[in-house]
């Protein structure tokens, strides 16, 4: 058994759902308890999907097992193939259902659906999301792929590749293909068909139109595309588009492999990070320590932009997904630094601690991490919270990518002139250490030490911290005003963000009422007249 | 003031006068795919309440997940729960999952020697491969007696619905609970997890009725458990604790029947079932709750435009559906077209039930597609759902209530009336400002 708390990984079911939701016209039978239905929200909520995810819970309950959780699941499938008319079916079973050990697999092919019917095998007590996420597209790839279908002879037409790998609640993948695909039609190259986002199985059966593949997110898309490979010959690169130095090199190899020249694409004026990094403000970037951890893909990319394109000194590096492993290891070593490869949150935070960086760049779990303990921080991978599935559009990936990064990566550090000053005004109050960056929030920066030491007493330590504001709030009238020590009490129960509201409404509709004493029935009677 | 008569039921339309063997009949049971969460969810305020407890789920990577999921950032300011994540040697046998257990236990412990009760909580995977937590519990207890006691539950989907993870905590509590004698004083026990702002406003009503001898359960820390015995009379604060409510009849407590305390109606009814049992006299009643609920009832006037004549839907959630339909119904004038709970108590909803209007529809259980048909049938004004329709609904042109948030407020009692109202006025007000 593994003690946790956090996670970084979902299981491998949550991966499947990932690529059913992707796509278009598949549905994804899943045997399961119920409850597991939560995994929903993921999509509805921090993805912001308008639409459920096409999943199919059996939700079988205690009294349902040893009797017949076996037609409840083809109840299921019948039921959601005659709903939903999928062109394709995934079945398969999460943690639970799999230790009941009904087949899946069987279970549906005994109902002779009038489609593809592709059963997924995720052993979710060895395995984890990002895993889930690939062995499904490799299945459905597999499955589906019509081997007959061959690129056009190549005359009078361009070139033709498949994006793989992008997929739902993926870490601004949506801005990623947007940015690629503006990129590869800048070499006059057709995108064929990105997969699984937004790919139909009929785009799946004709993956083999495409010359050859490029595979955007190796976490998820590099079985299937080796899997190409070996069977329509189909070529892959693999080199993934994120840093400027990495989209050249990216854009060179796309440019060899379909034959077309790749200047214009390297001459785009809009890349703006080279000279935004030259510019004589970003000098005090030289040097910064940063730690960087996330999955294998994004960290190593960052890792390289950090080194190379903005002159940080990498203090530490990791990733928590084992399967890329020794990718993390080959690009630590680049840096002289030995990799972190855990999913053990405590473990990373031991090691941010230790190696004292002056930016944490990581996932959701680091940004919380950074934050307790004053550290800078931005978020450069998968998990992540609703914030980072923005509205506007903000790729990782090509040279916007570049542009967007370095904006993210440099706004939460103290930036030149920024720095410049606290060094000349050090015993300035405004400008003391402690007040910290004036774009960050510096209440929160000065009590963490204390709030990393008692965790605990968190919300306390924060209402201490806004008496002192209250005290600050100017008098509403010249009517003294005075609390009882009992509704003084019970106001110190509200939440701290909203406690000056309350009490500045409370004295407000006092002074209206011509109270002078604020006691329980004030407040209250305050807090019905303000109800709206 | 006050008057002492029963609500009378609103009646809607042409509907025929309320028969409560009309709405007996009238309850659709449904299984299906049920779109709700597990007991587990549970131990997100459970572990508010309960100072000195830690919940530790024995389960899977997708328990973990869920509980991440649910605790939203929470999660990062050291929480009092964990999950001890089975894998695969577990289930191959090649580790003793009771030796693992009791290593993680330890572990545990060791780092939070603060922690005064430890729940170990049964998952669907621990309770698949009859992993025997309430053995180990004896045995873990055994060993960290006194500074720790050890508790088992189950909080797994395949046993429990959302908050029945309460009633099951709470169950496994009340063994625990000290024995009042016969002859001890009658004492009032509050049960259900409540907001401690709530509890507190609770405590004062009850003390100016002169109800001396309340406390709640759970309590703030489990060293403070109140006793129980033949003189304890008590009130549940919340639908969901039938099994709860089982247990505690089986020491001899007796249940007041009461509606629960939502608006100033429930709230009022719900007191004065306390008052009754304890001998108050009607008029010093009256005077101490008249200035609440009026309080209360100025509160959710601000609300009653907006609400009133608006038709609303319950997907089943978390089994505070019925009392909030009645609600939404008696005091803001609203309409319940369909009213769905995951389980229908009907003893303890039996008053609740008597004040539905007339030709509201009721559900038990779920399948989840052939609700959604319905609801698209009747389009209501409003329906309130779990987070994973809400989005999807709202962009088929219906507005939605997210249910999660009802377990999570201050809703309970006079002074919350107005801010529980509001909770479902605002999307409906946010439908009509936005102008994009």
């Amino acid at each position: 058994m593994q003690l946790a708390v956090w996670t970084y990984e979902g299981p491998p079911h949550v991966g499947a759902m990932r690529v059913a939701t992707a796509m278009n016209g598949v549905h994804y039978v899943l045997h399961a308890p119920q409850g597991d239905t939560y995994a929903d929200l993921l999509f509805t909520m921090i993805e912001r999907r308008g639409k459920r995810p096409p999943v199919t819970y059996t939700t079988f309950q205690a009294r349902d097992l040893g009797t017949d959780t076996a037609s409840i699941f083809q109840n299921a499938v019948r039921d959601a193939y005659e709903r939903f008319q999928p062109k394709a079916l995934l079945v398969g079973a999460s943690c639970t259902a799999e230790l009941i050990q009904d087949d899946p697999a069987g279970l549906a092919e005994a109902l002779n659906l009038p489609c593809p019917v592709v059963p997924l095998e995720l052993p979710s007590y060895q395995r984890k999301e990002n895993w889930g996420a690939s062995e499904t597209f490799y299945r459905i790839v597999r499955q589906l792929v019509d081997k007959d279908i061959k690129p056009a002879a190549r005359e009078g037409r361009r070139p033709s590749v498949n994006l793989l790998g992008p997929c739902a609640l993926g870490f601004r993948h949506r801005d990623d293909v947007a940015e690629v695909r503006k990129l590869l039609d800048s070499l006059g190259i057709d995108v064929n068909c990105v997969a699984p986002l937004d790919a139909a199985p009929d785009d799946i059966r004709t993956l083999g139109r495409a010359d050859f593949n490029i595979v955007l997110y190796p976490e998820i898309g590099t079985e299937a595309a080796r899997w190409l490979e070996q069977v329509l010959g189909q070529a892959s690169i693999r080199t993934v588009p994120i840093g400027v130095a990495a989209t050249q090199e990216f854009i060179e190899e796309v440019s060899a492999l379909a034959g077309v020249d790749p200047s214009s694409a390297l001459a785009d004026a809009n890349s703006r990070l080279p000279w935004w990094s030259r510019s004589v403000d970003s000098t005090y970037l030289t040097g910064k320590r940063v730690f960087i951890f996330g999955d294998a893909t994004h960290a190593i990319a960052a890792a390289r932009i950090a080194h190379e394109e903005l002159g940080f000194e990498i203090c530490g590096l990791g990733c928590y997904n084992r399967e890329f492993a020794r990718e993390m290891r080959t690009a630590a070593k680049m840096y002289n630094i030995e990799p972190l490869i855990t999913d053990d949150h405590l473990l990373v935070e031991d090691a941010i601690l230790s190696a004292a960086p002056e930016l944490v760049l990581g996932t959701q779990m680091e940004r919380h991490i950074a934050k307790r303990f004053g550290i800078p921080c931005a978020v450069i991978s998968s998990p992540v919270h609703v914030q980072d599935f923005p509205a506007r559009h903000s790729p990782q990936m090509g040279f916007e990518g570049a542009n967007v990064i370095f904006d993210t990566w440099i706004h939460p550090l103290v930036m030149g002139l920024e720095e410049h000053l606290l060094t000349m005004f050090r015993d300035d109050f405004e400008f003391s250490d402690a007040a910290g960056p004036s774009h960050l929030h510096s209440k929160a920066h000065a009590t963490a030490p204390e709030a990393a030491a008692k965790p605990e007493h968190h919300a306390d330590l924060q209402s201490d911290l806004h008496v002192g504001d209250l005290a600050l709030a100017e008098p509403l009238s010249d009517v003294a005003l005075s609390w009882s020590a009992e509704a003084e009490k019970e106001l110190r129960k509200i939440p701290f963000f909203v406690r000056g509201k309350a009490r500045r409404n409370t004295e407000a509709f006092a002074t209206a009422q011509g109270r002078t004493v604020i006691d329980l029935v004030t407040l209250y009677d305050a807090k019905a007249h303000y109800a709206r | 003031m006050i008057g002492d008569t029963t609500l009378i039921a609103p009646e809607t339309g042409c509907a025929p006068a309320r028969q409560p063997e009309v709405l007996r009949a009238g309850v659709i049971r449904e299984r299906g795919q049920r779109e709700v969460f597990c007991g587990l969810t549970g131990i997100i305020w459970l572990h508010r309440k309960m100072q000195d407890a830690f919940f530790l789920v024995v389960g899977s990577r997708t328990c973990a997940h869920l509980l991440q999921s649910a605790a939203g950032v929470m999660i990062f300011a050291e929480p009092r729960f964990a999950t001890a994540i089975i894998e695969e040697r577990d289930l191959a046998g090649m580790a003793d999952c009771q030796d693992e257990l009791d290593r993680i236990v330890d572990r545990l412990l060791t780092r939070r020697p603060e922690i005064r009760t430890l729940f170990l909580v049964g998952s669907c995977p621990s309770e698949v491969i009859k992993l025997d937590l309430s053995k180990a519990a004896q045995r873990l207890d055994v060993k960290f007696s006194p500074s720790t006691r050890i508790l088992n539950y189950s909080g797994s989907g395949i046993e429990t619905t959302f908050t029945e993870g309460e009633d099951a905590c709470l169950t496994a509590i009340v063994p625990e609970m000290p024995t009042a004698a016969a002859t001890d004083a009658a004492n009032l026990l509050v049960v259900g997890a409540l907001p401690d702002i709530v509890e507190d406003q609770f405590g004062r009503l009850f003390a100016e009725l002169g109800i001396a001898n309340v406390s709640y359960l759970p309590a703030r820390r489990m060293a403070d458990l109140p006793p129980v015995g033949p003189n304890t009379r008590f009130l549940l604060a919340q639908p969901f604790l039938t099994e709860t409510a089982g247990a505690l009849q089986r020491r001899g407590a007796t249940r007041l029947d009461a509606l629960f305390p939502f608006g100033a109606e429930g709230t009022t009814d719900w007191l004065r079932a306390a008052a009754d049992a304890f001998g108050v006299d009607p008029a010093h009643f009256n005077r101490v709750v008249a200035p609440g609920r009026e309080r209360a009832k100025r509160a959710i006037t601000h609300c009653r435009e907006r609400l009133e004549g608006k038709t609303i839907t319950f997907l089943p959630d978390s089994q505070l559906e019925l009392p909030l339909a009645r609600f939404l119904a008696t005091e803001l004038g609203m309409v319940p077209v369909e009213v769905g709970t995951p389980y229908l108590n009907r003893e303890l909803n039996a008053r609740e039930l008597a004040l539905l209007p007339a030709g509201t529809r009721l559900s038990e259980g779920q399948d989840v597609d052939l609700q959604l048909d319905r609801v698209r049938l009747d389009r209501p004004d409003l329906t309130v759902c779990g987070l994973g329709l809400a989005n999807p609904l709202e962009a088929e042109g219906l507005s939605t209530k997210w249910a999660i948030e009802l377990v999570f407020s201050p809703i309970h009692g006079f002074e919350q009336a107005g801010d529980l109202a509001e909770l479902f006025a605002r999307p409906l007000r946010r439908r009509d400002v936005l102008r994009v």
